[in-house]
């Protein structure tokens, strides 16, 4: 009766993802190019990009979609963890720069810092950027929780300050007395772990890892959301006050998982990074933060998965459009947003749900009734 | 005499100037039944909201078993000392399903973490069981709450105030969208669960009163106009005035 951890909706999703996980490195490593199946390396970094906003969506969905939180900016959670990530990879080109400054990166000596200023110190260990790509988004999004749903702002208003923190961030980033790197962000990079980051073995790894990522991201959320806790944060969106009279501390409950996604947001941002090889403030502002949304309601609330699939769908059909069609790309990701909460409020995976019932209850009508009896 | 399960004493609140509580008093005993009654925006909910944290009063004492001050408490401290709350609008959780609604309202650890490693039990499923059986959902487990009948939200309502085994239990007209027959069971059900628990009842039902048969507290512009069995309120001038005088 409690519902099961991989669901059929679950593995489906997760089978895809694993075909997809070994088939794309094969087919750049393996098949030679020219051949049929051979797959370049600029798409294998691109698909990878793809899924790290797959994880990116999972994440908003475990506040959104199952605790109602809806945060306008979780691109902030991101973009913080793929600086932590810069950062490393910044002090992992050493004194190959420009300027050959074994300590400074280049934009520094630019600037002309004499020193490594304190916040950069420990980002030469991987572990250390590692641990800070979840650190920082972890507690930024729970001093900001803590204040918010403590004094129990909710719906719009914590939408509009979520948007508020992530434009703040974006202010402060583009300065270059922030230290990182100001309006160009952080770039330039070499290598991670020793591994050249141009080479295709690495491209692939990192895809695979990406790959790992979701998958793991959508079970974690899965574990989380299947649990009593989970339902403690349906419960929440459903009827908060109810919850508190049951003596639930809905703040905490609140903070929990707002917690638990900005770190998985993070995550999303560390990896996402050294495939496309820049960060920059850009991934602070106010709109990428919108576009998550648009995601998470593309493919459907509350269901990670569709979550992950809406998030692959706006991408792939931004890549095609702003190539093909670059005036009308945001007219067409609005009517999108319009239409789907018009026509789709459970997304395209409800949509293909409801078909696949409608098909079983015409293919076999009496399947319920014999279901019943049984 | 028994003790003191809640004792209000000259509780004032006013909302931008209106006074909606005004100096009022009120015990409740150990394991009593006490009906409140009282004509629209007399003060009957606002005062459920102060004895369950989420209205703070103006001025005056709200007291629990003695010695514990409410006026200091929010919501979920007031929970989790007994204090149960029926609403007067029927609120459950719509999109989960009944049998969940019920199982995260069964007595128990509340906190962030006790919630994460819960594991089902069998315990915890006969106790659902059971519940189901006493508020008459038992086919209707595994539907969503968001799919009942009115009647039958009011039903599992009641069903989450009985699983968090509380004290003191505030019901809020339990008895709208009922049928004649459902409100009796209410009453009923009510009647067995006092002396083991307290109860307070707010009603505009007359018949549900009668049938609770228990002392009457009549509130009138955030006080108390009168208090005694129903016949004896009933036949106060006053209180037939102010019944009237709508
Ligand atoms: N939060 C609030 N803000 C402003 N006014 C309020 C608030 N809560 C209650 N009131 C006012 O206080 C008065 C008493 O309301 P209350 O809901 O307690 O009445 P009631 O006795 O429960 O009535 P009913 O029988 O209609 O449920 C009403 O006039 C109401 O408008
Ligand atoms: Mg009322």
């Amino acid at each position: 009766m409690t519902e099961p951890l991989i669901s059929r909706r679950i593995g489906i999703f997760l089978a895809l993802l694993f075909v997809v996980t070994v088939a794309v490195p094969l087919g750049n490593l393996v098949i030679a190019p020219g051949s049929t199946g051979h797959v370049p390396s600029h798409i294998v970094a691109l698909l990878g990009k793809y899924l790290c906003y797959a994880l990116l969506a999972v994440s908003l969905d475990l506040v959104w979609g199952f605790a109602g939180i809806l945060s306008l900016g979780h691109g902030a959670f991101f973009a913080l963890g793929g600086y932590a990530m810069g950062m490393h990879l910044m002090r992992e080109i050493g004194d190959r720069g420009v300027y050959a400054n074994p300590l400074l990166p280049d934009f520094m000596v630019f600037l002309g810092y004499s020193e490594l200023p304190w916040f950069w110190y420990g980002f030469d260990m991987f572990w250390f950027a590692a641990l800070m790509v979840m650190f920082v988004p972890g507690v930024l999004a729970f001093v900001f929780g803590w204040f918010a749903f403590r004094s129990r702002v909710t719906g719009v208003y914590l939408s509009i300050i979520t948007q508020a923190m992530t434009y703040a961030l974006l202010l402060a980033f583009f300065r270059n007395e922030m230290g990182l790197g100001g309006n160009n962000g952080l770039t330039d990079f070499r290598d991670v772990l020793g591994f050249d980051l141009t080479a295709d073995s690495t491209r692939s790894a990192l895809f695979v890892l990406s790959g790992l990522a979701l998958g793991a991201g959508i079970l974690v959320g899965r574990i989380l959301t299947t649990s009593k806790l989970g339902k403690v944060l349906v419960a929440v969106r459903d009827a908060e006050s109810r919850t508190r009279f049951l003596g639930y501390r809905v703040e905490h409950y609140k903070l929990f998982v707002f917690v638990v996604s900005a770190m998985m947001a993070g995550i999303a941002g560390a990896l996402y990074v050294p495939q496309v090889g820049i960060i920059n403030p850009g991934e602070f502002s106010p709109a990428n933060s919108i576009e998550i949304v648009i995601w998470v309601a593309l493919g459907g609330r509350g269901t990670l998965v569709g979550a992950a699939l809406g998030a692959l769908l706006v991408a792939a059909g931004k890549s095609y459009l702003t190539a093909a069609f670059p005036e009308i790309w945001l007219f067409v990701l609005g009517a999108v947003f319009i239409l789907v909460t018009i026509f789709l409020p459970k997304g395209v995976l409800g949509l293909i749900e409801s078909r696949r019932a409608q098909k079983r209850d015409t293919l076999v009508p009496d399947a319920k009734s014999a279901e019943a009896k049984a | 005499m028994r003790e003191s399960q809640l004792y209000l004493n000259d509780v004032n609140r006013s909302f931008d100037g209106f006074k909606a509580i005004n100096g009022l008093s009120l015990v409740i005993a150990k394991g009593e039944l006490r009906a409140v009654v009282g004509p629209n925006g007399a003060g009957k909910t606002t005062m459920l909201d102060i004895i369950t944290g989420k209205t703070r009063p103006d001025s005056g004492e709200v007291v629990w078993n003695k010695d514990t001050d409410l006026t200091k408490l929010d919501e979920a401290d007031c929970a989790r000392l007994g204090i149960g709350r029926k609403f007067q609008k029927p609120t459950v959780f719509e999109t989960l399903s009944v049998r969940d609604n019920l199982m995260l309202s069964l007595s128990g650890d509340r906190e962030v973490r006790a919630s994460l490693f819960h594991r089902p039990s069998r315990d915890e499923a006969d106790r659902i069981d059971g519940l189901l059986d006493i508020i008459g959902l038992t086919d209707d487990g595994l539907r969503l709450a968001g799919d009942l009948s009115h009647g039958q939200k009011q039903w599992l309502e009641i069903g989450m105030l009985l699983a968090q085994e509380p004290e003191l239990l505030l019901v809020d007209e339990p008895a709208a969208g009922m049928t004649d027959a459902e409100t009796m069971r209410t009453a009923e059900l009510l009647r067995s669960i006092a002396g083991e628990r307290s109860v307070l009842v707010i009603e505009h039902d007359m018949e549900f009163v009668r049938a609770l048969n228990c002392k009457v507290t009549v509130l009138h512009r955030g006080s108390v106009l009168a208090e005694g069995s129903l016949d004896h309120v009933s036949a106060n001038p006053e209180v037939i005035e102010v019944y009237l005088g709508r």
